[in-house]
């Protein structure tokens, strides 16, 4: 019911985003909003978010030697084997991480778009922010590297073609063979210290984006954020490190 | 007694819309206990003597509660006082041969009408879709009829108190509308009389907010210049206000979108 309020030309609010999309199936009303999207966001990013700690998790076989790290990487291929055919229940993995890949990186692509329409001249003096942190400023370059760096980690250790030692199915041998060359080393420390700068702030927003909030645990969600970042992250550097200093090899 | 400071102001002029603006320089002495609107008050005099244009700015009350007054002082809205909207701030504030830079708020939801005044309809547009609730009229109710907890109440004053300045979307790094949006909304929300039109509000502040501004990332820059201090808990209840209410069966709850 909106009050009818007489309009002048020039006094009026002004057309930005245009109205919102009307749709028969509430889901597509919803992802269509801002709001919606950073649901969206969120959730995917709690679910990407399990998935880097799992991956994180599975990779300390690497400290118990080849055999078990083979063992490892090969019981993923097995998982509810023989309810599931070889290979299915990693494969159905693997699609769910690409859907909530491609929802994350549509919702901040489209959030983004808007962001930038929403300021089309830009303040002409320096701001002196307060609250922004280097992480929340950077959130779509820290995603962009782990983007990159994604791809570049299936072809390094998956498909294998940026790999020149890759040995099909041999894991321990073509993670070190990998590690052993300090570039390449490097390309994955610095990515995971972009993917930790993303979920130092990526690890509180979820919170706001889904209205946890609850001054019961309110002071505990940076502290969550900065743990959960420095844990992965932290951790995942540690693994080219100990290939270079010798301790896996 | 007062001291006299003497300042250099840079200030964002533009005749219109439409116009290419550039920052001008003046320079004023002013005693530190005048506000920064006076300040700009004698800018303006000493303007007028010259018989040149005087600064067009935005202010009602003087007294922090209207909303009016508006303004982007060094970088930050409202200035560098926390908790302090533009008409309270005192030149004390600064020091002898500060150079103050004064820039209107930057958004495309906020069209700049002319030198630091912008035009905030847009917050308007987002009240009229839902910032009320609807009372029949017929004998006055009894007071004290509906129980308010005492929590409920004073979270709703706390959300109540925005003005509407705009300060949020300004400082925003997004131009985000959501801490005023959601302060509003939850005003209501939070209390027993806003119930029955809950859902069906919050979905229509919402989406007429988003035709205006930009979108949330959590920044947190809106709470630290917003002059009433308002919490982005109210953000993060709004969103899940937001969900509740696509997911709601509303034709069972006899509530339609509005608008
Ligand atoms: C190509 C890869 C990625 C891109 C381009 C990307 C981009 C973004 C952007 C721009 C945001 C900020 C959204 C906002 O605040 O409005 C964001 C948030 C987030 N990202 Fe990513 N990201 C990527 C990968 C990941 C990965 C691998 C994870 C988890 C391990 C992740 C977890 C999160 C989380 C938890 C949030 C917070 C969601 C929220 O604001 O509620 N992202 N991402
Ligand atoms: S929330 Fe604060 S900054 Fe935003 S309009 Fe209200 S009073 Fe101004
Ligand atoms: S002039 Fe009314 S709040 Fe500043």
């Amino acid at each position: 019911m909106t009050q009818a309020t007489e309009s002048r030309p020039g006094a009026d609010a002004p057309e930005v985003n245009g109205p919102p999309k009307q749709s028969r199936f509430w889901i597509v009303e919803f992802y269509s909003s801002a709001i919606g999207k950073k649901w969206v966001m969120a959730l995917t990013g709690i679910g990407l978010m399990g998935f880097v700690l799992v991956h994180m998790v599975g990779n300390l076989k690497m400290f118990l030697g080849r055999t078990e790290f083979d063992h490892y990487a090969e019981s993923l291929r097995t998982l509810l084997y023989p309810i599931f055919p070889h290979g299915v229940v990693l494969w159905i993995f693997r699609i769910g991480l690409i859907v909530m890949f491609g929802f994350h990186i549509h919702s901040a692509y489209t959030l983004t778009r808007m962001n930038h329409r929403a300021r089309p001249i830009k303040y002409q003096s320096p701001r002196d922010y307060v609250a922004v942190t280097f992480a929340s400023r950077t959130m779509r370059w820290t995603g962009i590297i782990i983007g990159l760096y994604l791809i570049f980690h299936l072809a390094d250790l998956t498909w294998g073609f940026a790999n020149p030692d890759f040995v099909r199915g041999a894991a321990y041998d073509n993670l070190v063979a990998s590690f052993e060359r300090w570039p390449i080393a490097i390309i994955y420390i610095l990515a995971n210290i972009a993917l930790g700068i993303h979920l130092f702030h990526g690890g509180w927003s979820i919170f706001q984006s889904t209205g946890m909030n609850n001054p019961r645990y309110n002071s505990a969600r940076r502290g969550f954020a900065a743990g959960f970042a420095i844990l992965v992250a932290g951790i995942n550097c540690l693994f080219p490190i100990a290939v270079l200093a010798g301790v896996v090899h | 007694m007062s001291t006299t400071l003497n300042l250099k102001l840079k200030v964002w002029r533009q005749e219109s819309a439409d116009d290419v603006g550039a920052f001008e320089y003046y320079d004023v002495a002013v005693a530190d206990d005048a506000s920064f609107l006076e300040m700009l008050d004698y800018v303006n005099e000493g303007l007028i003597l010259d018989d040149r244009e005087p600064i067009a700015f935005d202010h009602d009350c003087r007294e922090g509660i209207c909303g009016s007054c508006s303004l982007m002082i060094d970088g930050q809205a409202h200035g560098p006082q926390k908790g302090t909207a533009t008409c309270q701030l005192f030149m004390r504030k600064f020091s002898d041969g500060d150079e103050i830079v004064v820039e209107p708020w930057r958004a495309a939801g906020f069209p700049l009408v002319k030198d630091l005044a912008v035009n905030r309809a847009a917050f308007d547009r987002i009240i009229e879709a839902g910032g009320y609730i609807s009372v029949n009229t017929g004998a006055a109710p009894d007071a004290n009829i509906t129980l308010v907890p005492k929590e409920a109440a004073d979270a709703a004053m706390d959300a109540a108190a925005c003005i509407g300045c705009g300060a949020c979307v300004a400082a925003c790094p997004n131009s985000a509308g959501n801490l005023f949006t959601a302060a509003k909304l939850q005003h209501l929300n939070l209390l027993p009389q806003g119930q029955p039109e809950r859902l069906a509000r919050t979905e229509a502040m919402v989406e007429k907010m988003e035709e205006f501004f930009g979108s949330c990332t959590n920044h947190g820059e809106c709470q630290e210049a917003c002059p009433k201090e308002i919490s982005v808990d109210f953000i993060a209840m709004m969103n899940r206000d937001y969900l509740k209410a696509k997911l709601a069966n509303r034709k069972r709850s006899g509530q339609k979108k509005f608008g």
